[in-house]
């Protein structure tokens, strides 16, 4: 039997954190017993160019070391990109969509023509109340824990606690912590 | 899932960086910028933080970092350096001075393409660039074997019967930047493991003066050839017994070569590096619709393992090598010294070859299920090499 794979597609543009979010997404579902695997799809590297980071999360190691190609969750973290093929390209009927925006799912399902599940949560607005910097990483790691269950919120608060403890000051673990939280609350689903 | 020891989720880079902290060699000189890889920029940082004794050099080119390394080396240090792609190349004419100096030198190298047109993504073009340069071939799947190997490869190189430098291949970008889960050893557990260097025939003792890098003419260069050739004879038997301790230590199997699934397969697929993983997947999809199919997957490239090929692939129906490089105008190398194995094979198989992946393209499980599906219908020509995701 081969293994199941649980597949993650990121699309952002280059210097919105897509890739750190990737990997600490990789490293909660690690806190879990998982197997895991992160990987960004290197292009020429330039900022605000899109981009996609990709996640494999399974209970048996990981032998496939292709790119992913037919998601089982997708997730967009500028809504400015809504409408480009890329987004949908090789999604199953069940793929879930989450989407870092302000506007409402059905805006957004119509913009995707996505037939599954679409959720919607402001992450940047929420980065920008509660760390005072507009990235939306640990708001949409919340809303993931939240729409697909792969992971805890535990789990990434425990890696938030190991990384941004050791670089950043006490208060800023915890508004990250509440950024997460709040992702994790305040995103909304359809489908 | 209880939690295991030393488990990270890390990048294959950060995986042998930290296999070099471990090891603490003396030198590791670099070319700081690229094409360098990640892995001497983690491991600058160990120097940076006092975590390791080692003198780092930066150096103003790859070819400098591997003379550097050879003098390091000859002069009795335990001397590492990692490179890749064009880097790689540039140090070409001293890769074979280490060679044929005997030093002991372990060098990661992240394979990616070289260039021209201009492309950093995984390709197997440098690596064998470089595989008559006399240097042994160590070949990784995953973060997990780039790890491992980067150990087995210091204790192999430095062993008594053997004293030639190894390079430990791990693909580009895929394994050297992908993040994967790794199993690290203890750090004391390593350090018992690699030991302390044998140092054979060292520039720095003075009282037993030898010479490195003569002038070596008809005279002689031909017999210090021979040397290497039987040196390398040594490297099988060693790397098994190695590994064998390794074992010991990690739980972790290593041999000439990875097999899986080819106890009853009757068609066989053939690559190197992280591609050898995807082909596993694929294999287990081809098996559950009733195909037998297995891989085989060379550790060691360099010495090419023939006798063990010869042995497992003879009697099979097909045989399908993959190669993530091309030799223009000839057969490519892993298909070339495959079907030269095969010469005095009892029962040969049909064999087929298929290059795919250069400069970064992407290898699907679609493109290696075609692969094994043209070997199911006998659809392989032996003097034909066709293309796995080309546009035609």
């Amino acid at each position: 039997m081969p293994a199941k794979y649980y597949e993650f597609r990121w699309h952002a543009r280059a210097g919105q954190g897509a890739k750190s979010a990737s990997q600490m997404l990789a490293e909660a579902a690690l806190e879990m017993g998982k197997y895991v695997q992160s990987f960004p799809e290197y292009g020429a590297e330039r900022t605000g160019a899109p981009m996609k980071a990709f996640n494999r999360i399974a209970d048996v190691p990981i032998l496939v070391h292709s790119s992913v190609e037919n998601p089982d969750v997708v997730i967009i973290i500028d809504d400015t990109m809504l409408g480009q093929p890329d987004l949908v390209a090789g999604v199953k009927e069940d793929t879930i969509f989450i989407v870092n925006t302000t506007k409402d799912v059905e805006y957004v399902r119509a913009k995707l023509g996505a037939k599954g599940k679409v959720c919607v949560v402001p992450a940047t607005a929420i980065a920008l109340e509660e760390i005072k910097r507009g990235i939306p990483n640990t708001v949409m790691l919340g809303a993931i824990a939240k729409v697909t269950g792969v992971i805890t919120l535990e789990s990434i608060e425990e890696r938030i606690r190991k990384t941004f403890g050791k670089k950043f000051p006490e208060e800023v673990v915890e508004a990250n912590i509440r950024a997460l939280r709040r992702g994790f609350e305040e995103v909304k689903c359809n489908g | 899932m209880p939690e295991v020891k030393n488990r990270q989720a890390v990048t294959g880079a950060q995986a042998i960086a930290n296999a070099m902290r471990q090891i603490n060699p003396d030198v590791v000189a670099a070319y700081p910028i690229t094409p360098q890889t990640p892995v001497v920029e983690y491991f600058a940082q160990y120097v940076a933080d006092g975590a390791v004794d080692t003198e780092m050099i930066p150096v103003e080119s790859e070819h400098s970092a591997m003379s550097a390394v050879v003098g390091a080396a000859a002069a009795g240090a335990r001397a590492m350096t990692a490179t890749a792609a064009n880097g790689l190349a540039l140090m070409h004419e001293i890769v074979y001075i280490a060679a044929s100096s005997r030093l002991p030198i372990v060098m990661p190298v992240a394979n990616r393409a070289l260039s021209g047109p201009i492309n950093i993504h995984c390709d197997h073009s440098d690596a064998m660039a470089e595989r008559d340069s006399g240097w042994i071939q160590l070949w990784a799947e995953n973060a997990q074997e780039a790890y491992d190997l980067t150990l087995i490869a210091l204790r192999l190189g430095e062993h008594e019967d053997v004293r030639l430098p190894v390079m430990v291949n791990f693909d580009g970008f895929i394994i050297s930047h992908g993040v994967e889960v790794v199993d690290f050893l203890d750090d004391e557990v390593v350090k018992k493991f690699v030991g302390e260097p044998k140092v054979k025939y060292p520039l720095l003792d003075v009282d037993n003066p030898v010479t490195y890098g003569p002038l070596d003419l008809y005279d002689y260069y031909f017999e210090h050839k021979r040397q290497q050739i039987e040196a390398m004879k040594h490297v099988k038997r060693v790397f098994k017994e190695v590994a064998e301790e390794f074992e010991k230590i990690s739980g972790r199997k290593y041999d000439v070569l990875d097999k899986y699934m080819v106890d009853d397969a009757e068609y066989i697929m053939i690559a190197l590096g992280s591609t050898a993983g995807t082909i596993k997947y694929t294999v287990d999809l081809l098996r559950e619709q009733g195909h037998k199919v297995g891989l085989v997957k060379p550790w060691i490239f360099r010495p090419f393992p023939k006798k063990e090929l010869q042995e497992i692939l003879n009697g099979r129906k097909a045989v399908v090598v993959l190669d993530r490089s091309a030799s223009f105008g000839a057969e490519a190398p892993l298909y070339e010294a495959v079907k030269s194995a095969l010469f005095n094979v009892e029962n040969k198989p049909l064999i087929g070859s298929y290059v795919y992946g250069l400069g970064g393209r992407d290898i699907k499980v679609e493109h290696i299920k075609q692969a094994f599906e043209d070997a199911f219908v006998g659809n392989l020509n032996p003097d034909e090499e066709r293309y796995l995701g080309l546009r035609e």
